[in-house]
């Protein structure tokens, strides 16, 4: 990933919106002791060293600060793997109706 | 700003952000005047023009003949109801969603509002972002997307990259109910209109859903529809779509509402957030929103499901992926997975219905990276969940998922509805604390709850001597 943005670019800043402990009272132990953290991206208006605080315009015109934490974040999901445990279902179903539903 | 100031000031926000008083529907100490609320949508025929104008609804409806055989195949003899499927995936943003979004979308451009903003992790977002870059409004989408780790859903990633394409910005947020905190701040600095899930204008916005599925399945059998089965959230599916029904004239219908199975986990718990497939259609907000409607993020919910659903099942998230493939294959239809939780259930509630019966699935969504079962299932494994076949009876949420390896194994299983009435009836005890119910509380109460009053009244007096210290 590229190491310093430039003016312009498409980019991901970071904020704690909760630090850990002060999270809503009605949120269990384990969501209690982690922060609220916040990502949003945006055209970079000032900064660019990430890890260093940075201004960003976004999509809806709003300028926020906050950390830079990357320059043109990939979206980071794909279609995972092939699923050994779907792939037979096909032909296993088709079969079954083809002998009229046969040891049902 | 802290969360306690936010917090204190959120009627005030939601007011000028919802361009909706509640308290002018308040009839007692809980209850309210529903029909009037509702009344701020529109009438059906305003709506229909409404979500023409942006390219919504008049979705196709599909008969589903292979599965059909399929049920046939499996049912007792003279049993196996039509089924056919509501491809609701043909909407503009993939999902009926664009049917709740529409008329938000509308109203926030009519009033002059300089934006919208909604907080979901569902395809609810995209359709937002979808209908405001139609009619021209900035568009704020807020998100719970990873865990603590940084870890984010698939499904969730993939409907903020969606939200992206149609030019909206996306909050993401790690896990946690103060999202709403989050969103309450973001509308009091941008001025913008809360599409909320739960306004009369999303919930009405579905009503197009049902009366055009009972006109479509009319149209073609001279008939209504004897079932109709509902993925169940947050209500408003059921809500709108039972309306929608009875508007159309279909009031004989029965409604049956459909959740995934996730007993067990926490919804805002950091560690369980990643041990589920599912972000939505599951029990994990299907109950808490039927024993309690009005925990949204609006102080009236005009999602009330209770007062519309006959029966209410769930499924396992093994049978909803068995039967994402089932349609791919045998009707070549392919989906996205949480859109065929009610299919799932179709599957098994058709075997109990006669042969010339029909029975309809009211929606799909789209599906594509992220939103699939390999995408999907791969998360499950790398988070620690064991994916085998098997009987779903073995599935355990957050543990082991388990794809049917017949067709027979897939079973709606009815979750009692007498039992959720009463939950509702001992929350809204709580609710009201010291507070007398009056008897227009009372006859709010049973038709929330649509049983009678004396019944409600019964039920209420135990749940106060419960109370009770």
């Amino acid at each position: 990933m590229t190491k310093r943005a430039q003016v312009g670019d498409w980019v991901q800043i970071h904020r704690v919106v909760l630090p850990a402990g002060a999270r809503a009272p009605q949120v269990p132990a384990d969501t209690q002791s982690a922060p609220l953290e916040m990502w949003v991206k945006g055209i970079l208006l000032a900064g660019g060293e990430l890890g260093q605080p940075a201004r960003i315009r976004t999509a809806a015109g709003r300028e926020l600060e906050g950390r830079l934490v990357a320059v043109r974040p990939p979206p980071g999901h794909d279609f995972g793997e092939p699923v050994p445990q779907l792939a037979a279902i096909g032909a296993e179903v088709r079969a079954w109706l083809e002998r009229g539903g046969e040891g049902s | 700003m802290s969360y306690a100031a936010v917090m204190g000031r959120r009627n005030d926000i939601m007011v000028r952000a919802a361009g909706l008083d509640y308290r002018d529907f308040t009839t007692g100490t809980l209850a309210f005047d529903y029909e009037a609320m509702m009344k701020v949508a529109g009438d059906l025929a305003t709506i229909r023009e409404i979500q023409r104008q942006t390219r919504v609804g008049d979705t196709p409806l599909w008969e589903l003949n292979n599965i059909t055989r399929l049920a046939r195949q499996l049912a007792p003899p003279g049993k196996g109801a039509r089924i056919f499927l509501k491809d609701e995936a043909a909407n503009p943003s993939g999902s009926f969603k664009a049917r709740r979004a529409a008329l938000s979308v509308f109203h926030a451009a009519r009033n002059g509002y300089p934006g919208v903003a909604a907080a979901t992790s569902g395809n609810y977002g995209a359709a937002v972002a979808s209908q405001a870059a139609m009619r021209g409004l900035p568009c704020i989408i807020i998100q719970e997307v990873f865990d603590s780790r940084g870890v984010g859903q698939p499904e969730i990633l993939e409907k903020g990259r969606a939200c992206e394409a149609y030019g909206a910005e996306v909050v993401q947020l790690t896990v946690g109910p103060e999202l709403f905190y989050v969103f309450l701040v973001t509308l009091e600095e941008t001025g913008y209109f809360n599409a909320s899930l739960y306004t009369p204008y999303s919930v009405a916005g579905i009503e197009t859903l049902g009366y055009e599925l009972a006109e479509q399945v009319y149209g073609r059998e001279g008939r209504y529809p004897d079932a109709v089965v509902v993925t169940h959230a947050g209500g408003g599916n059921v809500t709108g779509t039972a309306r929608g029904l009875r508007k159309a004239g279909a009031a004989a219908t029965q409604v049956i509402g459909v959740s995934v199975d996730l007993t067990g986990l926490h919804m805002a718990s950091d560690r369980d957030f990643n041990r589920k497939s599912f972000t939505t259609g599951h029990t994990g907000f299907g109950i808490p929103f039927l024993t309690w409607p009005d925990r949204a993020d609006v102080p009236r919910n005009a999602a009330r499901p209770l007062r519309y659903l006959d029966r209410y099942v769930l499924v396992t998230q093994g049978e909803v992926f068995y039967v994402t493939e089932l349609l791919a294959q045998l009707e070549g239809l392919e989906r996205g997975p949480a859109g065929n939780t009610s299919l799932a259930a179709a599957i098994s509630l058709a075997q109990e219905m006669d042969r010339d019966q029909i029975l309809v699935v009211q929606e799909s969504e789209y599906t594509g990276a992220g939103k699939h079962p390999w995408a999907q299932l791969t998360f499950a494994r790398e988070n620690g969940i064991a994916v085998e076949r098997g009987d779903p009876a073995g599935n355990r949420p957050g543990e082991r998922i388990v794809i049917p390896e017949h067709p027979r194994q897939v079973k709606a299983k009815d979750y009692p509805l007498d039992g959720v009435c009463r939950s509702y009836l001992r929350n809204a005890v709580a609710r009201a604390g010291s507070a007398a119910l009056t008897p227009a509380d009372h006859r709010f109460l049973a038709e929330d709850v649509r049983r009678d009053e004396e019944w409600v009244k019964r039920v209420l007096e135990e749940a106060r001597t419960v109370e009770a210290p």
